[in-house]
């Protein structure tokens, strides 16, 4: 079980009776997932008897430094790589491939490879493992 | 899809829908990317120019994305494909909060939709405004021509825009700011994206060089509209809340020259495709690919005004 809590995309949750006011951020702009958790939180919330009002949140920007050590742990027991440290201060260019310490979610090894920065989510790099041979996901930094 | 007695009892069983119709209606009530932002124009900032300042940027990232997302399934190869979809689907995302930001800001820019629409504000604005409305620059509107104009042309437009983005991170807006500081860690990976290809291009084989090569003057025909300002832009930018884009030509250029220099590429002056009837791109003045492509993007949505997705 991954929440959004554990995602770190849950802001803030106030009640007022029977009422819930809850407030999360989106992780990437396009995220197609949004309106997917949206929906789930004012159906889940519908479920226990509240009536809930979804807010978004879009300062400060969502940060991968945000996903809770549990969450870290889940990734990683479903063979997702959880990110690192998020980059801070100005942007600069960088024309070599992206240079990170983890490793493979199903062997441990650290003998990996990047295969491609973009992956099936806008959140996710592709790697792959060279002493177990599978492809695995990383969650970026951002 | 539904019926009058509901949902269809063929495959579509009680099982597979977990027997809650209302969880497959995205698209309906709380879709509003802003829902719960506080859209309060700050003080001294025209709604007009501030609307009209939010179409440039998001009209850019809106036809952009477009383009990029026509290598779906085309690209050279699979990881390609999905790293051109993934960049389509972050400026898709940017366009869509600026679109909504700019009905937000003047309510009179989104186009009137037929009594009972459906059709949220920047949708109307993506899908039934006519081209010469269109505020996006011209750089963005050709066809994609091959990988290598592809990539020059994600290179010039992705630091052209982190470079906009960044100072934008800063406005007087609170809307803007936010968008722009959440786009600046995306378009920093386009931009990597992009810079690395070039190097490899460059310094590939003698055909990709020579495809890139010869991809440098179509794109940068481009160059000079980049980087002048429009009055738009000049007075969002004096009232704090946006930025007038020549005040990043001398980052942008730096950027660029690293890029070139590392890949043994020199910069040469192109010629430059001026205004057309005293306008450019923000000023709705097009090339004749947009109106090709708003015919493809828009005839769905534009023959349903009423329709729900």
């Amino acid at each position: 079980m991954l929440t959004l809590e554990d995602l770190g995309v849950l802001r803030s949750v106030e009640e007022y009776d029977d009422r819930v006011v809850v407030t999360i951020t989106p992780t990437y702009s396009g995220c197609p997932a949004m309106a997917t958790m949206r929906d789930d939180l004012v159906h889940r919330l519908a479920d226990a008897g509240f009536e809930a009002e979804v807010r978004v949140s879009l300062s400060p920007a969502w940060s991968s430094d945000w996903i809770t050590p549990a969450g870290r742990e889940s990734l990683a027991r479903h063979g997702i790589s959880p990110p690192g440290a998020a980059p801070t201060g100005p942007v600069g260019l960088s024309l070599l491939p992206t240079r990170r310490v983890l490793g493979c979610p199903r062997c441990g090894s650290s003998e990996v490879e990047l295969t491609s920065e973009f992956g099936p989510t806008a959140c996710k790099a592709m790697y792959r493992c060279t002493a177990c041979l599978e492809p695995f996901e990383h969650v970026k930094e951002i | 899809m539904t019926t009058e007695s509901g949902f269809h009892d063929s495959v579509y069983d009680e099982d597979l829908l977990g027997g809650d119709a209302s969880h497959w209606a995205f698209g309906t009530s709380f879709e509003d990317p802003l829902a719960g932002v506080d859209t309060t124009i700050p003080d001294g900032v025209d709604p007009e120019e501030l609307a009209a300042y939010c179409l440039m940027l998001g009209d850019d990232a809106l036809i952009y994305s477009h383009r990029l997302s026509e290598w779906c399934s085309r690209a050279p190869d699979l990881e390609e494909d999905i790293a051109l979809a993934n960049i389509a689907l972050d400026l898709l995302g940017q366009a869509r909060l600026l679109l909504a930001r700019a009905a937000a800001a003047s309510p009179a820019v989104v186009p009137a939709m037929p009594e009972g629409s459906p059709v949220p504000p920047e949708d109307a604005l993506a899908f039934f405004r006519p081209d010469a409305q269109f505020r996006s620059t011209r750089l963005v509107e050709p066809d994609n021509g091959d990988f290598a104009v592809t990539i020059v042309r994600l290179l010039l437009f992705s630091t052209w825009r982190l470079a906009l983005l960044e100072r934008l991170a800063s406005s007087r807006d609170q809307v803007l700011a936010a968008i722009a500081a959440k786009g600046v860690k995306e378009v920093t990976y386009h931009r990597d994206y992009a810079g690395r290809w070039f190097l490899t291009l460059a310094q590939g084989t003698d055909e990709s060089r020579s495809r890139l090569l010869a991809a440098l003057p179509p794109v940068f025909a481009f160059h000079e509209e980049l980087f002048t300002d429009h009055p738009v832009e000049t007075s969002v930018a004096a009232a704090g809340v946006g930025v007038a884009p020549s005040d990043v030509a001398a980052e942008v250029a730096v950027i660029l020259e690293q890029v070139f220099s590392v890949s043994g590429v020199e910069r040469h002056d192109v010629p430059q495709i001026g205004p057309v009837a005293g306008g450019t791109g923000r000023d709705g003045r097009h090339t004749e690919a947009l109106s090709h492509l708003l015919a493809e993007m828009q005839s769905v949505a534009r023959a349903h005004p009423l329709g729900v997705w």
